[in-house]
Order: structure tokens, then sequence, then C-alpha cells
């Protein structure tokens, strides 16, 4: 850039007062709009200083909140996992119809407002649902209830490993996996010694942000969830209620474990990008 | 690899149990549970479906949702066009750290974005405080609304647009400026018809996650209805109502939407993928 001759590079770039201007208005739009937010979230819960940071968060109902949070992500995050690894492997080692169908409706849940992902599990299991009157007459919670949240949990995270792990592996082929079968390796011996070091760290991806999602959903966990204080409030509905509470000093302490995973999420997703790119 | 034959046998096992898996987890998580959705709206008549989804409180909540979006996704193809351009042309210092805050609006739960902006933009909030005597209120208005759609739709744009913009050849500008074409005329007529596809993918994607976006919103929105109420707060509201069709009916359209959106942007993701080729 700094050579004095005109480098073919100057036909590229812009004069430095229009390049200062852009990178000035850009890092303006980025400050407002995501590190004033950032920001805020931790000065707002260390407003009162250390000891009502740590009381708002060792207060049952919270502990209760983490716990439920903990038990949703452990669930859905494996099972959409193994999903994730079993419809790459079908969509990407083998050919056949309507593929390109199939992978747009694993995609589908991502378009769908969360709201509505909220909704039809309540069509399906509320009270006036399909199977409403006969899980009452079997007395089996679903709506209302920590099923209900983990189900609805399952469905806004469905897509995040397949969607990562399918174009990850149509691009690696299938030479690898055939050559190892030819040589008589069994299915999963293939499965754990080839494919599996060559995907994991687009697996590590698909799986950290499925994670974020899965402890952070709101709209789809708040329709089934029924608020009920220490029972059925996840991280994210506890902070709803603290807020509404006017007590903001509990809401942001709470808000800002939320916002640390988000953070540490970014940082493994940094991670993974740079080890990918280091690798291809 | 384009020349293998498609219809190639391999040796690879596991293809019916696989798929098998996959189209059974699909039909029981996805497919089963939206199609009580569609399922519960036939049981309306045509009268009942139409009254409810055109009702007055429902069509000014269309407009406050669909107006935002658009305008949120608006101010985001034009600033996440500028951002990705500033992180692949240019150098600064703490790039990668900028890079890796854009997704920040992805991975910051929509709960806690909400009452953060909620919170600065409040008429004793950080910005709040300089933009209330000035006349413009943010929290509790239409504009709120707009301000947590361009939050959570920033990554979108710069995600679509920069790997485009670092794939671009440079002997096409180098091309343009020996022809004698200033920079503008290069960005203008060069660059930005490569740069288009991408462009509207991200501004489709930014646009149908606002519509759909929920929790960003309702802590800043105020909720008055016929004036700041966003649609997926109104089939909350029908819901703990317990006016199930009504919900239901409002939730098909927006379904629908989302489903015009989807393929709206899988024909742009064509189209930019024949455009790269």
């Amino acid at each position: 850039m700094s050579s004095s001759a005109p480098s073919p590079s100057r036909t590229r770039t812009e004069p430095a007062p229009v390049r200062w201007a852009l990178i000035i208005t850009a890092l303006l739009f980025l400050g407002l709009f995501l590190f004033v937010p950032l920001a805020a979230v931790f000065a707002q819960a260390f407003e009162k200083g250390w000891d009502a940071y740590l009381a708002a968060i060792r207060e049952p109902d919270a502990l209760a909140a983490v716990k439920l949070t903990l038990i949703t992500a452990a669930i859905s995050v494996p099972v959409n996992l193994i999903f994730g690894v079993v419809a790459a492997w079908a969509i990407a080692k083998f050919e056949f119809r309507g593929k390109q169908l199939l992978i747009t409706l694993i995609d589908l849940p991502f378009s769908v407002s969360p709201v509505i992902s909220g909704l039809i599990y309540v069509l399906l299991f509320g009270l006036q649902g399909w199977l409403g009157p006969w899980l009452q007459a079997h007395d089996i919670k679903i709506i209302f209830a920590v099923p209900g949240i983990v189900l609805a949990t399952v469905f806004v995270t469905f897509p995040f490993v397949a969607r990562e792990l399918i174009p990850l592996m149509e691009a690696q082929g299938k030479d690898e996996e055939e050559a190892a079968i030819t040589l008589g390796a069994s299915g999963f011996q293939t499965f754990w010694r080839v494919t599996i070091p060559n995907i994991k760290w687009g697996l590590l991806y698909g799986v950290i942000l499925c994670n974020a999602r899965a402890m952070g959903e709101f709209g789809a966990v708040s329709v089934v969830s029924g608020h009920i204080r220490g029972s059925t409030n996840t991280i994210p509905l506890h902070v709803e209620i603290l807020y509404n509470e006017y007590n903001y000093v509990a809401a942001f302490a709470v808000a800002s474990l939320l916002a640390l995973l988000a953070l540490v999420t970014l940082v493994v997703k940094s991670f993974v990008e740079w080890r990918m790119r280091e690798l291809s | 690899m384009a020349t293998r034959p498609i219809t190639r046998n391999t040796v690879i096992p596991g293809f019916t149990p696989t798929l098998g898996y996959t189209v059974f987890y699909l039909s029981l998580i996805v497919l089963l549970p939206l199609s009580a959705l569609v399922v519960k709206t036939a049981s309306l008549t045509w009268g009942e479906f139409f009254a409810t989804v055109t009702a007055p409180r429902v069509v000014a909540s269309y407009k406050v949702t669909f107006g935002a979006a658009l305008a949120a996704a608006g101010v985001n193809a034009l600033f996440g066009l500028l951002v990705a351009w500033v992180l692949v042309r240019y150098r600064l210092p703490g790039k990668r750290f900028i890079d890796a805050l854009v997704d920040f609006p992805f991975a910051l739960p929509t709960a806690v974005a909400g009452i953060t902006l909620s919170s600065v933009y409040a008429a004793n909030g950080w910005l709040g405080q300089y933009l209330e005597p000035r006349g413009i209120k943010v929290a509790f208005t239409p504009v709120g609304i707009f301000v947590a759609m361009t939050f959570i739709g920033l990554p979108f744009v710069v995600r679509t647009v920069q790997p485009v913009l670092e794939e671009l050849e440079q002997e096409v500008e180098e091309a343009a400026a020996c022809l004698g074409a200033n920079r503008w005329q290069t960005f203008r007529r060069v660059l930005l018809p490569e740069l288009l596809p991408a462009l509207l993918t991200g501004f489709a994607l930014a646009f149908a996650r606002g519509v759909g976006e929920y929790g960003s919103i309702i802590f800043i929105a105020g909720n008055m209805p016929m004036v700041s109420e966003i649609t997926p707060l109104l089939i909350i509201t029908k819901l703990e109502q317990y006016d199930y069709a009504g919900a239901t009916a409002i939730a098909t359209v927006m379904l629908l939407f989302s489903f015009l959106m989807l393929l709206t942007v899988n024909l742009l993701q064509k189209w930019s993928r024949r455009h790269a080729a």
C-alpha cells in the first residue's frame, strides 16, 4: 500500500479522505448499534455494585431458571446434533430426488417467527389441541411445563448443526469414505475415523451456535412456558419478569449472564473460523 | 467433481437409515406441528378467517411490523454494505474484534437485546437523554421497533456481502480504472452489479427476521394497540385470551409470508450462484 510508485493497488482503493469518511461512518454505526448496547448490559448489571449483582444471581428463582436453561440445552443440543450429523450424511454422501426440498425444509424453523414456533406446540398439546384431552386424561403436562419448553427449543434450534455440516460435507465429497470402505473398514469405523476428524470443527461451530440459541430463546419458550416462577422459567423468561417488576438491577444482572454467554460464543466461533481457514 | 454422474452408485453404507431418520425426525419436530397450524386454520370458515386477519387492529399491526422491518432492512442494506466494504478493503486496528462483534446481535438472546435497547433509548438512558430533548422519541414508539429490528438484522447483510466482496477479482476494477472510470463509476457500474444479488439476499433475510421478531421488540415498542403493536405480539395476546382460532389465523398469514420470503431468498441465492459462475 505504501509503495511510492503508482502501483496497481491504487486503482482498487479510494482517495484517503473518502476512505476515512467511510471508515468513520461504519465505526459510528457499529458503535451506536453494537457497542453501546453491549456496554449498557454490563454497566446496568453492575450499577449497584458487586454485592447487588451477586445477590440477584444467587437468588433461588434465578438459580432455578439457570438450572432449567441448562437442562433445556442439555437435551435439545445433543438431539439436534445427532440429527444434524445423520441428515448431513444422507444429503452429502448420496444422490436422491427431492434433496433440495429436504434442505429447504430443514432450514424452515429459521424462517418461522419464534411466536409461531411456540404456538404450533400449543395447538398440538394444549388443552384445546389435538392431543390435549388425551394428555389430560393421562395426567401428562407438556404445555406450561418443562417438556413444552424443551420441544419449542428443539424446534427453533433444529437447523443449526445440519446447515453447518451439509455444505461442509458436500464440499469434502465422499472419496475418503469410499477409500476406507474399499480397504475393508466398516461403516462405523469409517464414520469415526474418517468423517468425524474431517468435520469436527464444523461440528463444534454448529453446536456452539445451537447452544447459544437454545439457552437464549425467548419468543417460542414464552408461548409454551406458562411463566411459573422457580418452575417453568428459563433465564430469558426470568429476565423478563424481573424487568417487568421494575427490578432493573436484578434483570440486568441475570441478563449479563446471557450476554456473557453470547461473548463466549463469539470468541469460540471466531476461533473455529480461524482454525477452519487454516485447514483449508 | 462436477463431471461425476449424479446417479453413480457408491459403496458408502447407511443411505436408508440416515435418510429415514432424517425424514422421520423432520416430520415429527417440524412438519407435524406446522401442519397443526394449517389444520386449525382450515377449521375456520373463509368469512371468519378473513374477518380476523383484516380487523383494523390486525391491519395496523401489519403496517407497523412490515413498515419498520422494511425500513430497518433498508438501513441495514446500506450500512451493512458499508461495514462489509470497510472490513474487507481497509486496514484498521482491531479489525478482528470488530469483525467478530458484527455477529453479536445473532448471539445475544433477544430478551436481553430488548431490555438493553429499551433502557439505552429511554428518556434517562445513555442515548435517550440526548434524543428526547430534541424531540426524537425512540423508546415506546414505532421508532423503537425500527431500532430493535435494525439491531437484530445487522449481521445478515454484512455476512452475505462480505464473502462476495472478498472473492471479487481485482482485474475487473483495474480494467475499469484503465479504461478511465473513476472510483465512483467503478463502484456504481462494476462492483455494485456484482454485489447486488448478495445485497438483496441480505436485505430479504434481515426483512424476514424483522417481521417475525418478538423478544427484542416488545420491551422497547410500548405495545400500544393501533400504534406500536407488532403482529407476533398480537398472536400472543389472542392466545392469552384463549382465542386460539384468532391466533392461528394471524399466524397463518405470517407463515405464508415466511414461505414467500424463503422462496425469494432461495431464488436470489440461485441467481447469485449463477452470477458468480
